[in-house]
């Protein structure tokens, strides 16, 4: 988001940051203080998460007899414990995948609508609507998708498996459509209204001066959203895509009610099977006893590590871009 | 169902008030209700002996919430000093906050292992948690197969089908229970439940012991078979089994009523295919063996019974407490709570929910160690 903000006072042409004197003042301090403090406390409360979830998962994976990156198994009523975090790691990732590849296009598209081609009249009730989409709780989306989505899918499904069957992943052996794919197209729908959002305010803010002169060299509409428009949210859309990808790769209750949980790695996407980190836990918890928690809590620890590196990858990559993009203007 | 659910309570509430408030002995009168009484059952009003005072917590198992809210609302009625708060927050969850001394009693799918006996006498001074078995209920098998009403399985069958070894419905294996069923050439979809539960752990307790040589997994509360499909709780595979067609799998009778979905009878070896019903788990019980020592009713489910209607797949949840120890502040309220939904009348009062009374021999046993709570 802060590199959303950067462009704008630059692209504005204010001038560089002074730092003025009046830092001497008594509110000027009283402010310091505070927004130190809020920074220092966000950096104590994630460090106690961290630690807090390094210990217990440490303890857990100690009494782990099998491999606990590589076994298909969550076993922790037995003892000894046998538990793995294979599956969740895949189906958190394939999931969230495929909700990022069918939402990222869709929202780009309706928020350059919204901005750029739509009519006033028209823009201000579509871009409520999908700001509502993010008000409805994820346990609706649920309930709607086991009870609407998923026996809907089958046509769609069967579809799949004639046409695309033989490359394995699409194909599908019949039955309840409770699949990682039925999950990707769950959460697509639910991260959409974040990443549209996102976007569309980052289409408002390119230039007027960027598009006027992008016209004036006879550009077509589309040109001008090409060359001005998506240069300059590049970055924009990127970490409105990661604020998706956080939700995506943390649904639970959602992924839950919908998916049919197993502990395989099953080649086709449409077939149910598998798992994710946060699904897991929420099946797992109620009836875990002291061991079965700290597992589901060394689970956890790796989708901390795997939000990090993705959030760090994408700011790798807004960094990277940036002087290409209209952002470093 | 509800509509009856309410009127029988109503009339225990509505006896139960008018007889408390004519008894000056018991501790609970509330005789300002007594307009609202008349027509009641003075049974039970006469089973629920009012004693102690203020909260009382208690949490675990969920599968006998149904249970508990009945029991609550009825005693809540009659003794209005004792505010009962159970919280399904699940068996593992329960006995946890019971050995932290957060909760009164606390509800389980399962008997205390021995680790967890050894941890409670912190919380019970001088004693140790004890088993009092008291909710128990049919776990039915339904299926959904078009063109079929009525389907008969075994424990071999049916160990065969949740591990994938049967794969469609007109299998040789199924066809040879059922002559008569006109069984299509449909896949068999088996879902279990995703989320670990004490009816996964009976399911599978009662597979293994039936058919050892079909179901080579461990029973536990997650489920360990081959394949299949899954679903989050009780009411999610119910509704898959309603949704999809070729489906089977498990649940309290309580959600095949509310779904109308149609149930398996099993061929135990009995001379007849018995019925999924609280009558013929309340017989299955019956044929369990107390493993506890002393005032601890832990039992050993006789999965694989051969008796006349008696329906061996069942679930029993135990309260659990101390034998001695209990904290003086709730003591009173605890016995005279648990009291009352050990009697006939608190039993009995479970069939329409779809759960099993106990049988007389073991109810008698648990009121037994009830009393000698202290």
């Amino acid at each position: 988001m802060k590199t959303d903000i950067e462009p704008i006072s630059s692209a504005a042409g204010s001038p560089p940051q002074v730092r003025t004197r009046s830092i001497g003042r008594a509110g000027d301090k009283i402010f310091l203080g505070l927004s130190r403090g809020s920074g220092i406390a966000l950096l104590v409360i994630m460090a106690a998460i961290a630690a807090f979830l390094t210990y217990r998962a440490a303890v857990a994976i100690s009494k782990d007899e099998a491999n606990f990156l590589t076994t298909f198994e969550w076993n922790t009523g037995s003892s000894p414990m046998r538990f793995g975090i294979a599956v969740l790691a895949y189906g958190t990732v394939v999931s969230s995948v495929i909700a990022m590849v069918i939402a990222v296009p869709i929202a780009v598209g309706i928020a350059l609508f919204i901005s750029h081609y739509a009519p006033r009249r028209l823009a201000a009730p579509v871009a409520y609507v999908i700001d509502l989409l993010a008000a409805v709780p994820s346990i609706v989306y649920g309930l709607w998708g086991a009870l609407f989505l998923v026996p809907h899918l089958t046509g769609l499904y069967t579809w799949f498996d004639d046409y695309l069957g033989w490359t394995g992943i699409l194909s599908y052996q019949g039955g309840a459509a409770r699949s990682l794919f039925t999950v990707g197209i769950l959460l697509a729908i639910m991260i959409l209204p974040i990443v549209t959002s996102v976007s569309r305010e980052v289409f408002r803010q390119v230039p007027k001066m960027h598009e006027e002169a992008a016209l004036a060299l006879g550009a077509t509409r589309w040109e001008v959203i090409r060359m001005a428009v998506l240069p300059f949210g590049r970055s924009g859309i990127i970490s409105a895509s990661m604020l998706g990808l956080g939700r995506a790769l943390g649904e639970t209750m959602a992924v839950a009610t919908v998916l049919s949980p197993n502990f395989l790695i099953e080649t086709s996407l449409l077939d149910p099977g598998g798992g994710t980190f946060a699904q897991n836990i929420a099946s797992h918890f109620k009836e875990a006893g002291d061991g079965g928690r700290d597992a589901l809590i060394a689970s956890g620890l790796v989708l901390f590590v795997i939000t990090l590196l993705v959030n760090g990858a994408a700011r790798m990559i807004i960094a990277r871009r940036k002087e290409y993009s209209g952002t470093a203007a | 169902m509800k509509l009856q659910r309410k009127n029988r309570l109503r009339a225990i509430a509505a006896g139960a008030l008018a007889v408390s408030g004519a008894l000056v002995l018991t501790a609970c009168g509330s005789d300002d209700n007594s307009s609202s009484g008349g027509g009641g059952d003075s049974k039970a009003a006469a089973t629920i002996k009012c004693d102690g005072k203020g909260q009382l917590l208690a949490s675990g198992s969920s599968a006998q919430k149904n249970a508990m809210d009945l029991w609550i609302k009825n005693y809540g009625g009659a003794c209005k000093d004792t505010k009962l708060n159970y919280k399904a927050t699940g068996s593992g969850a329960g006995i946890q906050e019971f050995l932290q001394g957060k909760t009164a009693f606390a509800g389980s799918d399962s008997a205390l292992k021995p680790e967890e006996v050894t941890a409670s006498e912190k919380v019970c001074k001088g004693g140790k948690a004890i088993d009092l078995p008291m909710v128990g209920g049919p776990i039915a098998v339904g299926f959904n197969v078009p063109g079929v009403d009525k389907l008969t399985l075994d424990a071999d069958t049916l160990a065969k089908i949740f591990n994938s070894d049967i794969k469609e419905w007109n299998d040789p294996a199924i066809k040879k229970l059922n002559p008569d069923a006109k069984l299509p050439s449909l896949k068999i979809q088996a879902f279990h439940r995703s989320d670990e539960s004490g009816t996964t752990d009976n399911f599978t307790k009662y597979l293994k012991a039936a058919a050892p040589k079909s179901w080579p997994h461990e029973p536990g509360k997650a489920w360990e078979g081959r394949g299949g499909q899954s679903a989050d709780g009780s009411s999610g595979v119910s509704s898959q089994v309603k949704q999809v067609s070729g489906a089977i799998s498990y649940f309290e009778l309580s959600y095949a009523t509310a779904n109308s979905i149609k149930t398996v009878d099993l061929d135990t070896g009995a001379s007849a295919p018995v019925q999924a019903t609280v009558d013929n788990a309340s017989k299955a019980i019956s044929e369990a063996k107390i493993k506890g020592t002393g005032s601890d009713l832990a039992l050993d489910l006789a999965y694989d019974t051969k008796a006349a209607n008696a329906y061996p797949i069942t679930l029993v949840t135990y309260e659990i407490a101390c034998d001695k120890g209990n904290k003086a502040g709730t003591l009173a309220a605890t016995k005279s709570f648990l009291t009352y939904i050990a009697s006939e009348d608190g039993q009995t009062s479970l069939k329409e929910l779809g759960y099993a009374p106990l049988p007389t021999e073991i109810a008698t046993k648990v009121r037994e160690s009830v009393k000698n709570l202290s």
